[in-house]
């Protein structure tokens, strides 16, 4: 019997090493992510290849020969198109955006009252930014000025007649006001229409429940220019002779209706996702309808599915382009419009304007698209699936 | 005792207008009451209104002569022809435009969507850009970005820019080779056609054989050879009957070829452009929804990359893939109305003008909702059955 006493313990640790060379910095990285294998190193030659026959050329056409300042066409135009630039030039014509500026934002809004869209558009800012962040605090009151006072406040502004303030034609409205009230009030009745329409289409009386589907699939089952067509040129055949809507008023019925059916669709995907303990717990609690889902089954059923009305909203906001189709001006009508302008008519007009708006577009939806995303993180505490 | 008394009670009754029952009926009746009387007082003011504007209903019109020209047209039409001859060119326009779309935007959307869960940092960057930029672009954009920022401000035909296989592209389009098929090419596509129904037997005996005994027979390289080996021997056998139209360049414009219109193209391009990306999308949900020990699993069974992909991962991701691809199909079905934008005589754009000349408002835009919605349904139905056929892979 021999005592083990060569038993070893180390009693300190042992001092963290640093990852051997080939595992560190910015070779290391490259070896990773770029040319892991036969087949990796492949691809990256292919897009270096892209990039390097796209980027150059994108930035070329769009900074270094852009022309950014100049009053007609002969400032976009080489001079064999007749104007100043060197044969072979190509690049952004910003001088025709810049030009344009003030008719891409208001259209054909009288130059005078151009007072009151602006003042509009800082009011709408400063009610929404508070709203949007969500350490300020007073959300319901904001939620009130935001969604109860301004839009009767942008009305009276906007359309005039009251007050001594002349009034404003909404056939004289284009541009980016046009694109943005639309989307605001489709956005505020589209929300509380889809939601009712979903819960008919979940409601226990037939007859209810077959009329909202018959509506829903109808018109998910159609194009938005057939709606759009519809308000416009059937609508006026409905009403009464003499009785006749604003045209304006018909693209925002048009508009508000087809993705009330989207919503409604979006909404009963999150209803349905409610467990239905939930519906017995507050029958059994002795709420009624109304009380039972306001209080217990939308909340959660509204916040499972913020991506979805948030994607509504987006594809509701890119919808809002087509009615540019039954000569309304919004954003990209407008821009669409101006191409024809003789005194800005060069091959790069078109392009420049185009650019100009899509650039307009994606701020919106690309910013609509971020914010879902951290509001969808910042609610996620219970649901976790 | 008393408790079986109690029991035995009816139950307590509220009051009679606080029953579910007898509310819902209620509301109910009130609901149609309301939808009969919007109909009917709608219906007394289209009928003031026709006989105001003395327009007779009724889908009679269809017959009379349209007078108007379309540009692109499969099948034969005049001005001569009837409205609803127009009618169905723009139906045949919509489903070549939105078939061609879907097929190409499949193919990007799909490369898209593998792309961005590539290893290569660079190839997942360049796929997201995309997806991020076109996701967030309206779709009529594109559609005018590809017809008046691109495709308008190309050269004029005098000076065609050159591509490969003696195809042109110029302001007026995209020209490329016509194949002309001479006498006995009937032969070539009897041949093709037996090619694949002899591929599609190989592959069921090859199926059944490794059923029954494991040994694997090379389906792939069988089935390429039975396709295109057979109709090159056919074309061979009858006597090369095969030649081709080649469009040349004159003063002015370029003859022969087959001529791809501008509008078309743009059309085509743009959508296809843009559904890649939300294809993208689902492609990649698809993929990650496919847990990573499935892939773990398959490895360890011994199976190689290339069949963990094939036969484990891709069979799972479609079943989750299928449904929304199906939404975005139709989507893109949808969005092709948006030819009338640049005047690509699409469903929409023909019934709009027949709308325009004939006022009968009601019977073109019925037209063209049953249309549409057939359509849906259409696509609808097909996905479900390939649905079905993928979810059977369950157990």
């Amino acid at each position: 019997m021999q005592e083990h006493d060569l038993s070893f313990v180390r009693v300190e640790m042992a001092l963290a090493q640093s990852a051997p060379p080939s595992e560190r910095g910015l070779g290391a990285w490259i070896r990773k992510n770029l040319i892991a294998s036969a087949g990796d190193t492949i691809l990256t030659i292919i897009g270096i290849v892209l990039v390097a026959m796209i980027l150059p050329q994108l930035i070329s056409w769009a900074f270094i020969n852009a022309q950014w300042t100049g009053t007609d066409r002969t400032f976009c135009a080489t001079v064999a198109q007749g104007g100043i630039q060197p044969d072979g030039w190509s690049g952004a014509c910003w001088a025709f955006v810049n030009a344009k500026f003030g008719q891409f934002m208001f259209g054909r809004y009288p130059i005078d009252e151009r007072w009151r869209p602006i003042l509009v558009a800082i009011l709408f800012v400063a009610f929404l930014v508070p709203l949007l962040i969500p350490k300020v605090p007073r959300k319901g009151l904001n939620a009130i000025l935001f969604f109860g006072a301004l839009p009767i406040f942008a009305f009276i502004l906007l359309v005039g007649g009251v007050f001594g303030l002349p009034h404003v034609e909404t056939s004289l409205w284009g541009g980016l006001l046009v694109t943005l009230s639309l989307s605001f009030v489709g956005i505020a009745v589209s929300l509380p229409l889809g939601i009712v329409l979903a819960l008919g289409r979940r409601s226990k009386m037939p007859i209810v429940k077959m009329l909202c589907v018959i509506f829903i699939e109808t018109v998910r089952g159609i194009p938005l220019i057939t709606v759009l067509f519809m308000a416009s040129v059937m609508l006026p055949l409905f009403l009464p002779a003499g009785v006749s809507f604003d045209k304006f008023l018909r693209a925002l019925i048009g508009v508000s209706l087809f993705a009330a059916a989207y919503m409604a669709e979006v909404v009963r995907g999150g209803l349905q996702a409610i467990p239905k303990g939930q519906y017995e717990g507050a029958d059994s609690l002795g709420l009624g309808y109304w009380q039972k889902m306001g209080l217990i089954v939308l909340p959660q059923a509204l916040k499972l599915v913020i991506p979805g009305i948030v994607n509504t909203f987006i594809g509701m906001f890119k919808d809002t382009s087509l009615v540019s189709i039954i000569s309304m001006f919004d954003l990209l009508g407008v821009v669409k419009q101006n191409f024809s302008d003789a005194n800005w008519a060069t091959p790069q007009t078109a392009r420049s304007g185009l650019v100009f708006a899509a650039f307009v577009f994606w701020l919106f939806c690309f910013g609509m698209s971020r914010y879902s995303m951290f509001t969808e993180r910042r609610l996620d505490t219970s649901y976790k699936r | 005792m008393a408790s079986q008394e109690i029991l035995r009670e009816e139950p307590s009754r509220g009051s009679f207008i606080n029953d579910p029952k007898v509310r819902g009926i209620f509301f109910q009746a009130v609901v149609v009451i309301v939808l009969v009387a919007l109909v009917w007082w709608i219906v007394q003011n289209t009928i003031d209104n026709l006989t105001r504007l003395r327009i007779a209903s009724g889908f009679g019109f269809l017959r009379g002569r349209a007078g108007f020209d379309i540009s692109d047209s499969a099948i034969a039409y005049s001005s001569d022809s009837t409205y609803g001859r127009a009618i169905v060119v723009g139906f045949i326009n919509t489903l070549i435009v939105a078939g061609a779309g879907i097929i190409t935007a499949t193919i990007i959307g799909f490369i898209l969507g593998i792309g961005r869960l590539s290893h290569n940092w660079l190839i997942r960057k360049i796929c997201m850009v995309y997806v991020e930029v076109f996701r967030n672009i309206p779709p009529l954009l594109v559609i005018f970005f590809w017809y008046s920022g691109v495709l308008s401000v190309l050269p004029p035909p005098r000076e065609s820019i050159n591509l490969p296989f003696g195809s042109f592209l110029n302001q007026r389009g995209f020209y490329f080779l016509r194949p002309i098929w001479g006498e006995g090419s009937w032969l070539i596509l009897v041949a093709l056609l037996l090619g694949i129904a002899m591929a599609w037997f190989v592959a069921r005996k090859a199926r059944q054989r490794q059923m029954a005994t494991g040994q694997q027979f090379p389906v792939f390289w069988t089935s390429a050879a039975l396709i295109t080996g057979l109709p090159l021997l056919a074309y061979a056998l009858s006597g090369f009957p095969l030649s081709f139209d080649y469009p040349k360049q004159s003063t002015f414009n370029l003859t022969g070829g087959f001529q791809v219109k501008p509008e078309f193209l743009s059309l085509y391009l743009a959508l296809s452009f843009y559904t890649a990306a939300f294809i993208a999308e689902i492609v990649r949900a698809g993929i990650m929804g496919v847990s990573k020990g499935q892939t773990e699993a398959a490895g360890a069974l011994g199976l190689r990359p290339g069949s963990i992909l094939r036969l484990v991962v891709i069979p799972q991701a479609m079943r989750i893939v299928i449904p929304p691809l199906t939404s975005q199909y139709l989507n893109l079905t949808k969005n092709s109305s948006l030819a009338i934008a640049i005047g690509y005589p699409d469903l929409t754009a023909t019934t709009g003008t027949v709308l325009n000349q004939t006022g009968q408002a009601i019977e073109c835009v019925l037209i063209m909702m049953v249309v549409y919605l057939a359509l849906s349904l259409l696509t609808s139905a097909i996905m479900n059955v390939v649905n079905a056929r993928m979810a059977l892979v369950e157990r």
